[in-house]
């Protein structure tokens, strides 16, 4: 075999279209005749719709229709399908395609106009009148459980949608045993997708066969496939859904969304492809978000510093709607007790009904937020106690020797988590050695002599990642010898074309220029579940593995019967099949595809089955664990309050690098990410519910001027529960790094001033916090 | 409404004739109009960048200007960048220090960067930095950005 591409920080296959803008995303296609959809949404977050006039919109220039969820009888009613049906939540809280009764959030969409472009849309949509009946607006969280609090859905009860809860070990043995019990309320925001690209869908529907056809800007095809299949009565046969280039995910492209449905059904409707793009605007205010969590917890601790308990409650800001069923406060509950060996936990999770957008996952989903607070614990015992906060780390960390580790905490699937490998100790002594720890005191002097507070942040997590079940791969030898792999798994920059690309090229002999990844369409590849939660390398690049090493013996098989020579005595080099020490006896892979292809009249090989190519799907069965700690210098101005974070340094540990450049970039990224939510992203609404920071002046994103470079050391601890030993790096540089900043700022400010709470923290508040006179 | 002109402009080089609504800006125009889908709108108000084209030699956001107001300009646009075929030096060093990812926001870096680099052939990394202050990108944390443009004022010093 050649070199190895596996580990190699080869350049993306993807670039080369994606930089001379031949990149095609969803509005770059233009089926012939399409016509365009606007929305109108609901201006109140809470109300009961009393009468739609659609009578002048319908009188203007270029339209074609004005809908109201009325007017899809003949083909759809209700609410769409639960995604992903949880017991305890009654439901479904779905949100119908166009809402037709109770609005429960601003931005619901209520009505539809299709035009001939998208200014006459708007255009029409702009005279549609609403008149709504303002009903009590549930807009804060932190009341919104209190027994005279207005509901959020009428229907309801109150605003509690379910309470889940994990725990283990002996908590209030654990408690009363502890020699330290420390109580702490913390407030964690987190913001909006602001994928650069918006949302998009296109579709398209042919009466008489009754096909749907769809491209959406979505991590979920196949479950946008599954679900709008089922709420239509249609075979999932008949639709087809594809994921074109997406401009980015994060997190609320996975969900399913009504406008996705209200598309579908005006294609239905008018026979013609309707394409309808989200403006930002619209972004701010029907893409989902993930916003706020309250977490009241103890943590115990024994003298020496080690943590022994936590145990608490938090309120989780679920909104108006649960497309996505309990998956967000799941995720939080699963994301205990982070690295630590703790002897007993003892969580539940209210998930709270707003008149807020739904919160789902957003780039970690929930475990920066249960990271930031276990962090946030353990510095508040190492104060406590006048202990480094390393010290609180090294002596509570689950260490090496204990792996694999039974948390005590349940999967989704109800197994027993147990973190399969990696070394925490070392990834913090590592971090901790190359910010220059040691070196620290010297540069805060040098800090203060120029009026400035220097302050050194840590923080350390473990991210579940590799959720299963599978993402499955088809690989393929075409006639003409080039490798063709076919996925379900939908791409949002991730790199997935080149990633699989070096897996299947290793494993067959070719190099990386000759395959091809084609990925997230229905209509290629039968299933597929969705790009989140880290876990793509993991599955899918397991099934390329799999598939390929199947389809390497097929083509051993294939070339021992023509060349008349053993399996064992045979090599694969550049798409040529050849006898070890005799290179010219030998045959390409091309021909090989060919020979399996069938000639009319003609038997096959050796009996092979047809076709150069295999399927796989390797099954996750267990969640696999990547690590990492943080450590990073922020630069204080005690006047302004102003937050320079000066060195940023990762120490992680996802496994196997299949790609180095690639899992870096998806660090550095997530990183910034978490710099965000630590410091800018904000997205507020007043007390009626109304979004009140909706544009970019307004909500602040990570901006190259303020960014650090991110330095990135791996350590490499390959999981034993796929064949590639990988684990997934997509959300690890997001979910320590909003942790870490606090830290570093809480440590700025000093010793004696206030701990910190919650984020984000503002410029204002973090002047506010410095007291001037002692410096 | 339907009040529309007749635009010409040159694109990349190539001479471009379209009618089009006054109102239609000059992003939706070239995509729509002139079907140069290789400039992205990204928020339309303004703040992210991912429109940037240049106009008569200065990037402009392509989201805040009529069509109308090109007519008569030259318009490069990311499209254009390439040679024959062959990659910029700009577009072949955000490949190699992986500077994009899902692609979105790049084209308006790259135009943005493309007309900086003229202007400040050897800039520093805090003037990178500011160049594309006003470019936002949610994958890349910028870093592998910022040192494609470093990579590029290199080794057109060297060359």
């Amino acid at each position: 075999m050649g070199a190895r591409l596996f580990g190699a920080s080869v350049q993306r296959l993807e670039d080369a279209r994606l930089v001379t803008g031949r990149g095609r995303y969803v509005d770059d296609i233009h089926p012939a005749g399409v016509v365009h959809a606007a929305f109108v949404r609901s201006s109140l977050a809470h109300g009961l719709i009393q009468s739609i006039d659609t009578s002048v919109a319908r009188t203007m220039p270029g339209v074609l229709a004005v809908y109201v969820m009325s007017d899809f009888a003949a083909f759809a009613s209700g609410p769409l399908p639960q995604l992903a049906p949880h017991p305890l939540i009654q439901g479904p809280i779905t949100y119908e395609p166009l809402a037709s009764g109770e609005v429960r959030h601003v931005g619901e969409a209520i009505a539809m106009v299709l035009a001939t472009s998208r200014a006459e849309a708007e255009d029409a949509a702009e005279r549609i009148n609403l008149d709504i009946e303002p009903l009590p607006v549930a807009a804060d969280l932190a009341h919104a459980l209190d027994p005279d609090a207005p509901k959020a859905r009428s229907e309801r009860a109150d605003n509690r949608l379910a309470t889940l809860k994990t725990a283990f070990g002996d908590v209030a043995g654990t408690f009363a045993r502890a020699d330290h019990v420390l109580k702490e309320t913390f407030t964690v925001h987190r913001g909006g997708c602001h994928s650069m690209e918006t949302r998009g869908v296109i579709a398209t529907f042919d009466a008489d066969d009754r096909r749907l056809e769809m491209w959406t800007s979505s991590q979920s095809p196949y479950l946008v496939r599954r679900n709008l299949a089922s709420y239509f009565g249609l075979d999932e046969s008949a639709v087809r859904v594809r994921a074109p280039d997406v401009g980015g995910g994060f997190g609320p492209k996975a969900a399913v969304y009504p406008e996705e449905a209200a598309v579908a059904l005006a294609a239905m409707m008018t026979g013609k492809p309707v394409k309808w793009i989200e403006d930002r605007s619209e972004h701010f205010l029907a893409t989902t978000q993930q916003r706020d969590q309250i977490w009241e917890l103890e943590v115990a601790a024994s003298n020496d510093g080690r943590l022994l308990g936590v145990r608490g409650r938090c309120l989780h800001d679920n909104g108006a709607y649960a497309p996505y069923g309990a998956i967000l406060p799941a995720t939080a509950l699963g994301s205990f007790p982070g690295p630590y060996a703790l002897e007993a936990l003892d969580i539940s999770i209210d998930i709270v009904l707003t008149n807020l957008v739904p919160t789902t996952p957003v780039r970690g989903a929930s475990r920066p937020s249960v990271a930031f607070v276990l962090e946030r614990l353990a510095d508040r015992v190492a104060r406590h106690l006048g202990l480094p906060r390393e010290e609180i780390r090294r002596r509570s960390f689950i260490r090496v020797e204990q792996m694999p580790y039974v948390t005590g905490t349940k999967a989704r699937d109800g197994s027993p988590i147990s973190y399969d490998s990696g070394d925490y100790t070392a990834a913090l002594n590592l971090v901790l050695d190359k910010i220059d720890a040691d070196g620290f005191a010297a540069r805060r002097a040098e800090a203060a002599s120029r009026g400035k507070l220097l302050g050194l942040g840590l923080a350390s997590c473990v991210e579940d990642t590799g959720l299963g079940p599978f993402e499955g791969a088809t690989v393929r030898v075409s006639s003409r010898g080039r490798v063709i792999v076919t996925t379900g798994a939908a791409s949002q920059g991730q790199g997935h074309q080149t990633t699989l690309a070096q897996i299947a090229a290793d494993a067959l002999g070719v190099s990386l220029e000759n395959v091809s990844v084609e990925a997230a369409d229905s209509g290629k590849f039968p299933l597929g579940i969705s790009t989140i939660a880290s876990r793509v390398a993991v599955t899918a690049g397991s099934s390329v593995e799999l598939a390929a090493q199947q389809v390497r013996r097929k083509a051993l098989k294939t070339a021992s019967h023509l060349l008349e020579a053993a399996e064992d005595d045979l090599e694969i080099e550049n798409g040529v099949v050849f006898v070890k020490g005799a290179s010219d006896v030998k045959v390409t892979l091309a021909t090989l595809a060919q020979s399996l292809a069938g000639t009319a009249g003609m038997r096959l090989p050796g009996g092979i089955e047809p076709d150069l190519a295999a399927t796989a799907y390797f099954e996750s069965t267990a969640l696999t664990f990547a690590h990492g700690s943080n450590a990073c210098e922020v630069e204080v101005d005690p006047e302004t309050g102003d937050v320079r974070i000066t060195r940023y340094v990762v120490a992680h540990d996802c496994g196997r690098l299949i790609n180095p450049l690639i899992v870096d970039g998806q660090i550095r990224g997530g990183v910034i990410h978490g710099i965000g939510n630590a410091l800018y992203e904000r997205m507020i609404h007043d007390d009626q519910g109304q979004p009140l920071t909706a544009t970019y002046a307004d909500y602040l994103l990570p901006m190259a001027s303020e960014m650090p470079n991110i330095e990135i050391y791996h350590l490499e601890s390959p999981s034993p529960r796929n064949p590639l030993g990988v684990k997934g790096a997509g959300e690890g540089g997001t979910i320590p790094a909003a942790a870490c900043v606090i830290s570093a700022i809480e440590d700025a400010i000093g010793p004696g001033g206030t701990f910190l709470r919650h984020h984000p923290i503002s410029f204002e508040e973090v002047a506010g916090l410095i007291d001037t006179r002692t410096i | 409404m339907s009040d529309t002109r007749t635009i010409s402009l040159t694109l990349n080089g190539a001479a471009k004739t379209a009618e089009t609504d006054v109102r239609v800006n000059l992003a939706d125009f070239l995509r729509h109009s002139l079907e140069a889908t290789g400039t992205h709108v990204g928020c339309e108000h303004g703040v992210c960048g991912a429109c940037t084209v240049i106009v008569d030699g200065q990037p402009v956001r392509a989201c805040l200007m009529l069509a109308v107001q090109a007519d008569g300009s030259t318009v490069e646009t990311v499209e254009g960048l390439a040679t024959d075929g062959a990659l910029s030096d700009l577009q072949a060093a955000f490949s190699r220090h992986h500077g994009l990812q899902c692609g979105f926001c790049t084209p308006g870096m790259l135009m943005t960067l493309h007309a900086f680099l003229k202007e400040v052939p050897n800039p520093s990394e805090t003037e990178v930095r500011e160049a594309i202050s006003g470019n936002i990108c949610r994958c890349t944390g910028y870093q592998g950005i910022v040192a494609a443009a470093l990579d590029v004022a290199a080794s057109r010093k060297g060359a």
